[in-house]
């Protein structure tokens, strides 16, 4: 077992942000977890812009307003970045385990942070009825497939739900020759951006269905069809009112999640309905030395709004490492 | 032409279950399934117990199978390296006027032989099963009930077959079966097989085969059964399978511990007609969640991660396992209902003896090798052994699903043992089955399946042939 100052689990732009903060407030032995092959999180399949109008003052791309960011992880040697590895235990003293292929590997935390970002919401989570076909896609894996892979997922789509993540995917679709038949979005305006919806819906004709939720998913092997109904101001099925569209692909964009399943596991007291630390004050939970921050703390409308917050929470851990002394 | 000695006619629990028990003879023994992949019918949609023997009819064959299989399994398990967990069952009452009717369970039940039965009070439920309703005033408790994970049980029982010499066709669709002399020829999407003997394990399309064959006596009803897991977070919400009382068509919607831990409610029991209708309803979820919610009011509709939907293969009340003298050769293992997972180990060895009876000539091998080498799974073993295994064999380490921890390593391994689909890959890993469904590891398994079975990306499909997942590729590949 190794002992380090501080272990951040998490390379997306709130981890990056925390470690810069860390960083630049005293801490010298900072060790940055990675799962994924890159440093950037999220940021690196969102090649759409809009990102950085608050932080930098900039309109960028997902990955130039990350590339910010890792090049001042890449200038400061005190932070040690360690990619492919994969956290799969944390306990109650910040003991954790991750993997990387070829090795398990055991480090104690005097300070921790977790930036474990998100995940969406399934379709089986608002609970579609209907058959399980091939075709069904969270946006996020759909945007993964089209913009990291170059594979274009489906021809003619319906998306659930108008927040950002879903009209931008819808444009996305559109972009690629390929059809949105409609974004079916139960409440009564949507979530999402005014630019959004300007720039992604309107822009390319798409209807969106206010009041409608997907209420049947058909196809046997690959979706062949869905049906959607209008709701009621409580959301209850108004009978009579089903319109069906031929589809092959249904995109879920419904809400994201904070992934914090190992907080949880470290008895860290979670609020079941959120699924992230019961908090009184930003970024900080029920263990201390141990702080979330990020999409994982609770859900983020824009990066920006991340990077701000996450810069709290490095240095959080540097006030924190500093008593400790 | 493919000429067998017995050719078997479907893939699921109960084809894979006779083949393995054939392949210890000195026979040529084939089995045909119409899907990409085995188990790919019944066998993959259902609640994976492993019935103690509780609740079927005196003196039915289901029920003689049952004690049986239940007792059965248990050794097949340990052989092919497959968990087999004890857990027990509670059929509960919760009503005083519904005791004298466990009294009659429980004599029922003895009558078939089911061990260690016992009646517990109220007192003993609120120790054992603390978040059961407290309106529960007694049930009748089976030790001896199990669960498996049935489709890793056939993949299991399928190689252990295929090393003992039996083969195994997917894709191939029989069409069409013709007497030829003492032989069948029975014809299919992948050409003629001829056979001495022919059994009919076709589950839902039991009756279609039967009378390609020319016996037109019974008719396959499907059942549809919708069943809903819970996250692996709940595992330890019962430590029992509960069960309300029965009624006449089913055993009702149960709390069930799943082999993988998590925990699964359902499943319904609705006669359909199309026997492809696997759709689940929103009246099932709601069916569902009230009867579950009865037992154990704790259980909420944001602990589901997944559901499905499963058909019985119904033709009557009973199995129906015969020779058919009309057509000599010919064997029918139909209506094979629940408890058919639990029965299909005692269905095969009574399916041995019929063809005895029939002069198949039975002449054990020298060498069975009925032993198989269990499958890794890093979910269920202590970090210290994933520890040597990543030692071992660096891929260990490189971490496919997030949810589950499935390795690149596994998932390779399964697409070696015979996995061409991404279901395939997720019944046999747990890859894509956990709480984001696959949101974050499609991306790796489609090229994993890719690389491993040489096809580009956008012929792997989901679960065969129409269900392909890339609708272009924008890439040289
Ligand atoms: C599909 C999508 C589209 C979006 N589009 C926009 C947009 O247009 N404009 C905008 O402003 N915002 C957008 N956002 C939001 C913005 O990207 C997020 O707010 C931001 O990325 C959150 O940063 P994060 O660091 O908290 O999470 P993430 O970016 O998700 O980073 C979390 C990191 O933690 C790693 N990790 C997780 N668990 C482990 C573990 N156990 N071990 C090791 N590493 C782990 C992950 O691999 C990931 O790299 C979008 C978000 C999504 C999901
Ligand atoms: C909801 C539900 C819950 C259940 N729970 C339990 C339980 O807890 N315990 C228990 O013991 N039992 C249970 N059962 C019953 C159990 O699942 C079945 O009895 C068992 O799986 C039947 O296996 P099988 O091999 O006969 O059928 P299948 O698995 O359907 O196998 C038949 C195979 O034949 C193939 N086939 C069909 N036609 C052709 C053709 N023309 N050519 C080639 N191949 C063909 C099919 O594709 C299929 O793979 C449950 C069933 C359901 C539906």
């Amino acid at each position: 077992m190794i002992e380090r100052d501080l272990v951040i689990v998490g390379g997306g732009p709130a981890g990056m942000a925390a470690a810069i903060a860390a960083h630049e407030n005293g801490v010298e032995d900072i060790l940055l977890l990675e799962r994924d092959h890159c440093l950037g999180g999220i940021l690196n399949q969102c090649i759409h812009t809009g990102f950085g109008i608050e932080y930098f003052k900039e309109v960028l791309t997902g990955p130039e307003y990350a590339h910010r960011f890792i090049e001042k992880i890449r200038s400061a040697p005190q932070i040690e970045v360690s990619l492919r590895s994969f956290v799969v235990r944390l306990e109650e003293d910040k003991r954790l385990f991750f993997i990387k292929p070829g090795v398990l590997e055991n480090v104690k935390a005097r300070a921790l942070i977790m930036a474990t970002g998100c995940r969406e919401k399934t379709r089986e989570m608002i609970h579609i009825a209907g058959t399980r076909p091939s075709g069904i896609f969270s946006a996020g894996l759909a945007q993964k497939l089209i913009n990291i892979e170059g594979l274009l997922p489906g021809r003619k789509a319906v998306i659930a739900g108008s927040g950002d993540i879903g009209l931008i995917m819808a444009r996305r679709f559109m972009l690629e020759g390929a059809e949105v038949k409609a974004v079916i979005e139960i409440q009564k305006e949507t979530r999402g951006l005014l630019r959004n919806v300007v720039q992604c819906v309107e822009d390319f004709d798409i209807p969106v269905y206010f009041n409608h939720r997907i209420s049947k998913i058909y196809g046997k092997e690959r979706v062949e069809k869905i049906s959607a109904v209008r709701v009621d101001g409580d959301f209850n099925d108004i009978p009579g009112a089903e319109i069906e569209f031929e589809c092959d692909t249904v995109l879920i964009s419904v809400g994201l999640i904070p992934e914090n399943e190992l907080i949880e596991m470290a008895g860290v007291r979670m609020d079941k309905k959120t699924n992230s630390p019961v908090s009184k004050e930003l970024n900080r939970t029920s263990i201390p030395g141990l702080f979330v921050c990020g999409n994982s703390f609770k859900v983020y409308d824009i990066v920006d709004s991340v990077s701000r917050d996450s810069v709290i929470a490095g240095r959080l851990a540097a006030e924190y490492l500093r008593a400790l002394r | 032409m493919n000429v067998f000695d017995t050719l078997i006619i479907g893939g699921g629990v109960i084809g894979t279950s006779i083949a393995r028990e054939l392949s210890r003879y000195k026979l040529r023994i084939g089995v045909v399934e119409k899907e990409e992949e085995l188990a790919f019918g019944v066998s993959k949609s259902n609640s994976g117990i492993i019935h103690p023997g509780t609740q079927n009819a005196a003196h039915s064959l289901k029920g003689r199978l049952c004690v049986q299989g239940n007792i059965l399994t248990r050794k097949i398990c340990r052989e092919l390296g497959v968990d087999f967990k004890e857990v027990g069952e509670l059929i509960i009452a919760f009503e005083e006027k519904e005791r004298t009717r466990l009294l009659r369970l429980k004599e029922e039940a003895e009558a078939l032989g089911v061990p260690g039965l016992k009646i517990v009070n109220s007192a003993w439920l609120r120790e054992n099963e603390p978040n059961l309703g407290d309106k529960a005033v007694a049930a009748l408790y089976a030790p001896t009930a199990g669960v498996v994970s049935p489709y890793r049980l056939v993949y299991d029982l399928s190689e252990n077959a295929k090393k003992n010499g039996a083969k195994f066709y997917t894709m191939t669709k029989v069409e069409k079966i013709a007497p030829r002399g003492a032989c069948f020829e029975v014809y299919t999407s992948k050409g003629v097989f001829r056979t001495r003997y022919l059994i009919n394990a076709a589950g839902l399309f039991a009756d279609e085969i039967s009378k390609m064959a020319g016996v037109d006596d019974f008719k396959i009803r499907p059942r549809k059964g919708e069943e809903f897991l819970l996250d692996k977070k709940r595992e330890h919400i019962t430590d029992h399978l509960l069960f309300p009382l029965p009624s006449k068509t089913s055993k009702g919607i149960l709390i069930i511990t799943t082999s993988d831990g998590n925990p699964m409610i359902g499943p319904t029991a609705e006669e359909i007609d199309d026997k492809e209708d696997l759709s689940t309803t929103d009246a099932g979820l709601k069916k569902v969640l009230a009867a579950a919610q009865r037992m154990v009011p704790s259980i909420s509709e944001d602990d589901i991660i997944a559901y499905f939907a499963g058909l019985r293969p119904v033709a009557g009340d009973d199995f129906i396992i015969r020779h058919e003298d009309k057509v000599p050769g010919f064997i029918n293992v139909a209506g094979i209902q629940s408890p058919g997972l639990t029965a299909a180990p005692s269905i095969a060895l009574l399916v041995v003896d019929i063809l005895k009876r029939e002069g198949l000539a039975l002449k054990r091998k020298l060498i069975f090798k009925g032993h198989r080498e269990r499958t890794i799974h890093l979910f269920d073993i202590p970090l210290a052994k994933t520890e040597r295994f990543i030692k071992k064999d660096a891929s260990y380490g490189d971490i496919v699903c997030r949810c589950e921890m499935v390795s690149a390593k596994e998932a390779r391994d399964a697409i070696r043992r015979g996995a061409r689909t991404l279901d395939g890959i997720k019944f046999r890993t747990r890859a894509q089955a956990g709480r984001c469904h696959g949101t974050f590891c499609t991306t790796r398994l489609l090229k994993i399946l890719s690389e491993e079975t040489e096809r580009p990306l956008k012929k792997i499909t989901k679960r065969g042939p129409e269900s392909e997942i890339i609708k272009e590729t924008r890439t040289d590949d």
